[in-house]
């Protein structure tokens, strides 16, 4: 049978076109809010301007800004993926580490041409995928406990093979390819991010597969009697995350030439406030890339301007964190308030 | 009996809802030491007799409530019922799987903090007593999960027992009311008789109990008095010996039918049955063999817990089964190894009665929801063609007369109509071969069910095969051909053409013996 199946009754037209009217006041509702932290960040840059202006207003701030953060931006993408899917993966900062710390191992003390040493880290991530996904899928853990142990496993592993010891003189070709600046100040790295949150864009919202991820995520029942492969695909999202992680990990030890063992733990919660606020934008109310993104860059953009006004440490800590709990609370409540109209709507029925 | 008062008096409840009387001057008396049954269809009034008595609904004026001889103030706050000596055990027997049978014989305890120091051994050996007490084998240390289905009720018995117990010793009173709100509603064994000798303990050990159900056989076993509850009102009362199983179902259903000519195996030979399912038997089902011709809608009924429900799920893949095979057209399929993916490649379609937990994601938008099954036929070139999808969706569901026909709408927006007109939709798009159809017009209004049966029909005109779980007995009047009535996890009893009428359901489903009365 086809879309346009001619054999279908031809009442296609009957009683339509009523109840569309009203949507109208509630689009530009919809635009702000799906707007609204892009308008918090430039707000965010504009206070920072006028109270730095000399320091803070400088093309080469954001460049760096954009540059270095390309592993977070890889970094929250993996999170999005297991996010949709419902799972929560905690490994991911320690896959991170781990993939940097095997690259700097290979490449610096072994010499393993740096291909081979890359290869290795993003095996090494899928590796850590699949067994996460085992143990989710297959046996049955809850994948906030089964990664919680895996990545204190891998942190184990990565602290043992590099005997604690930061790790420098990683071939000047990765970093070449990563944080060098090319053009205008932007080095590859960011590019790497942008094409990495666009693809995962495109698979999210444009691919089947990642449409029946969404069904698993929102209701794992519902999707097994629509016919989905759950398993297979909470399996794979696991995977796909882990080496996602794998690739942000390439990307850290390309930006920093060294690996340091626990180079993935600062990245962690940054990660999560990033995945939850980018799911208050853009597409409010699900995980997205570009609503990732674009936190990833609100939250270092705060973060830079209050380093710069002096303000010690410890305020990052306090700013990812702070952001992560008002983001899920915000986005609990907004869903909240947008439950509670319908009951008015459903009762007209 | 004897001179003692009755454990438990009620006079004069009633209880109206808006302009509809609930419940119409019942009256019920509970003598100690005897069980009283208490049957009648849905809505019948039973559960707002019961939720009276829970304090859960306040009785209309001039209600009289006396329990142990003692007058009792109405409306009862909620949760009064404990102190006066009355414990509920519902269809759901509030266990905790996971935990202990002496845990979750003393979680009432343990939650409200009256345990200062909980000394586990004489925990055990207490519980075992009570477990001897009652003739209930099982090890307290044991998970719940462990016991066997029957053994559950019987454990929330004791467990509701020994708590009133405990309460009537602190208040000085003397006998308790035991009710029980349909115990076996879930227990497709026959191993209910287990359950009967608790009840007949609970009975010798000086309390009163009401026993709430819609399976006579049971209450017939079980009960001394019965009261008949009828669109709200006492139909019939009186001792238990007294009434046959089809004087107690003319009660319930109000009025004689005629049997027809006895046609048992009519009609189930004929050979052009599209699909047919042979020796089905999983969780709450036995034996089950059935077929459906093509346009063909086939009704499938019976009591809560006799096992028509589970059909869908099994059929589906939902539910393991144990044993059987199905046959569509020329394909064969076991029924022990299928999954929904199989089902749905097979050609069969599952629309559960559930609809927000298991049939669509509120959510999710109209067009996501409609457009789940049939993805792939939108991504063409690495693409996904979310405005043809759109499109197809909004034909879809104008097709169906689903308002508004806006599919980019979160479907928890639409009223209960819509979206069983929306997972229709989705499902009828794949032509299926066989739609199972679970409860379809549950939540839904008067003209949205109209329109249901419509798209039902219509469905069957275009060649395919229908399966309707339904309890909604009036419905399968109006829709069906042929209905099959399931008791105790088995068919029954096939009803076809001029028998399929709502009241002789309702009399297979209660299992009236027409050939007897006749």
């Amino acid at each position: 049978m086809n879309v346009s199946d001619p054999t279908s009754p031809a009442r296609h037209d009957v009683a339509a076109a009523d109840a569309r009217g009203p949507a109208r006041q509630g689009a530009i509702a919809q635009f702000c809010h799906r707007y609204a932290l892009l308008f918090a960040w430039a707000i965010l840059i504009a206070i920072f301007g006028a109270i730095e202006p000399g320091s803070f207003l400088q093309v080469q701030n954001f460049t760096s800004m954009f540059n270095s953060q390309a592993v977070l931006v890889v970094l929250t993408c993996s999170l999005v993926l297991t996010l949709t899917a419902s799972e929560y993966d905690l490994s991911v900062a320690s896959v991170l580490s781990l993939s940097a710390m095997l690259i700097a191992i290979l490449n610096a003390q072994m010499q393993v041409p740096i291909g081979w040493a890359i290869l290795a880290a993003l095996a090494a991530g899928l590796l850590v995928g699949t067994i996460n996904g085992v143990l989710v899928v297959v046996v049955g853990v809850e994948s906030i406990i089964a990664t919680l142990g895996m990545g204190s496993l891998v942190s184990g592993i990565t602290l043992w093979i590099s005997h604690s010891n930061l790790i420098s003189g990683i071939s000047n070709t990765l970093v070449t390819y990563v944080i060098v600046p090319q053009f205008f100040g932007i080095s590859l790295g960011f590019v790497y991010a942008v094409a990495i949150a666009g693809g995962l864009w495109y698979f999210l919202t444009y691919t089947p597969l990642g449409r029946q991820l969404l069904f698993v995520g929102r209701g794992r029942r519902i999707a097994r009697l629509s016919g989905l492969a759950v398993g297979r695909l909470r399996f794979g999202a696991l995977v796909a995350g882990s080496f996602l992680a794998a690739i942000a990990g390439v990307l850290y030890a390309g930006t920093s030439a060294s690996a340091d063992p626990n180079s993935g733990d600062s990245f962690m919660l940054p990660a999560f406030a990033a995945a939850f606020l980018g799911s208050t934008s853009i597409v409010p109310g699900r995980f997205n890339a570009w609503g990732s993104f674009a936190a990833v860059y609100f939250l270092v953009t705060g973060i830079y301007g209050l380093s710069l006004m002096g303000i010690q440490v410890f305020i990052q800590n306090l700013f990812y964190g702070g952001a992560l709990i008002i983001a899920v609370a915000l986005s609990i409540l907004v869903r909240r308030s947008e439950t509670r109209e319908p009951d008015i709507a459903k009762e007209g029925n | 009996m004897n001179a003692a008062p009755p454990v438990l008096e009620a006079l004069h409840f009633s209880k109206r809802f808006g302009g509809t009387l609930a419940l119409d001057d019942v009256g019920l008396t509970i003598d100690s030491g005897s069980v009283h049954g208490l049957v009648g269809h849905n809505g019948s009034g039973k559960s707002t007799f019961i939720k009276i008595l829970a304090g859960y609904h306040a009785p209309e004026p001039g209600a009289e409530l006396s329990i142990d001889g003692h007058p009792v103030r109405l409306p009862l706050a909620p949760g009064l019922f404990r102190s006066l000596g009355m414990a509920f055990v519902h269809q759901d027997p509030g266990l905790i799987a996971s935990l202990s049978v002496v845990e979750n014989l003393r979680i009432g305890a343990i939650a409200q903090g009256r345990l200062h120091r909980i000394g586990w051994r004489d925990e055990v050996r207490r519980c075992e007593q009570l477990l001897a007490e009652f003739g209930m084998a099982c090890d307290p240390r044991a998970n719940v999960e462990m016991l066997r289905p029957w053994q559950r009720p019987m454990l929330a018995i004791i467990r509701a027992v020994d708590e009133t117990r405990r309460l009537l010793r602190e208040t000085g009173r003397h006998r308790g009311v035991l009710i029980l709100d349909e115990p076996t509603a879930n227990l497709a064994d026959s191993n209910v008789g287990q359950l009967f000798d608790v009840v007949r303990r609970v009975q010798e050990a000086g309390f009163g109990v009401l026993f709430v159900s819609h399976d006579l056989d049971e209450v017939l076993a079980v009960t001394d008095q019965v009261t008949v509850l009828r669109d709200g009102r006492v139909a019939g009362a009186g001792a238990t010996s007294g009434f046959t199983r089809n004087d107690l179902v003319r009660l319930i259903v109000g009025h004689d039918i005629v049997p027809s000519a006895p046609s048992p195996t009519q009609a189930t030979a004929r050979s052009d049955h599209l699909i047919e399912v042979h020796g089905l038997s999983g969780p709450g089902v036995r034996d089950v063999d059935l077929s459906v011709a093509p346009g063909e809608i086939l009704g499938v009924s019976g009591l809560i817990g006799s096992g028509f429900a589970e059909l869908g799920p099994l059929l589906i893949g939902a539910l393991p089964a144990w044993k059987g095979r199905m046959r569509i057209g020329t394909t064969t399929i076991d029924l022990t190894t299928i999954t929904p993916a199989a089902a749905i490649q097979a050609g069969m379609c599952y629309v559960p009665g559930d609809r927000l937990r298991e049939g669509c994601i509120g959510e999710l938008t109209v067009a996501d929801n409609v457009g789940l099954p049939v993805l792939r036929r939108f991504f063409r070139a690495g693409w996904l063609h979310r405005r043809a999808l759109a499109s197809h969706a909004r034909a879809q569901i104008t097709r169906f007369g689903v308002r508004p026909p806006d599919p980019t709408l979160p479907l928890e927006l639409l009223s209960g109509g819509n979206q069983q007109k929306v997972l229709l939709a989705k499902w009828l798009q794949l032509e299926p071969r066989l739609l199972i159809l679970q409860e379809p017009t549950q939540g839904v209004d008067v003209g949205a069910r109209e329109q249901i049966f419509a798209i039902i029909r219509a469905f069957t005109a275009r060649g395919g095969s229908v399966l309707c779980l339904s309890g909604d007995h009036e419905q399968l009047e109006m829709l069906c051909g042929r209905v099959v009535i399931f008791r105790r996890g088995r068919i029954a009893r096939e009803l076809v053409g001029p028998e399929v009428t709502k009241d002789r359901i309702a009399h297979e489903c209660l299992g009236s013996d027409l050939a007897s009365a006749a």
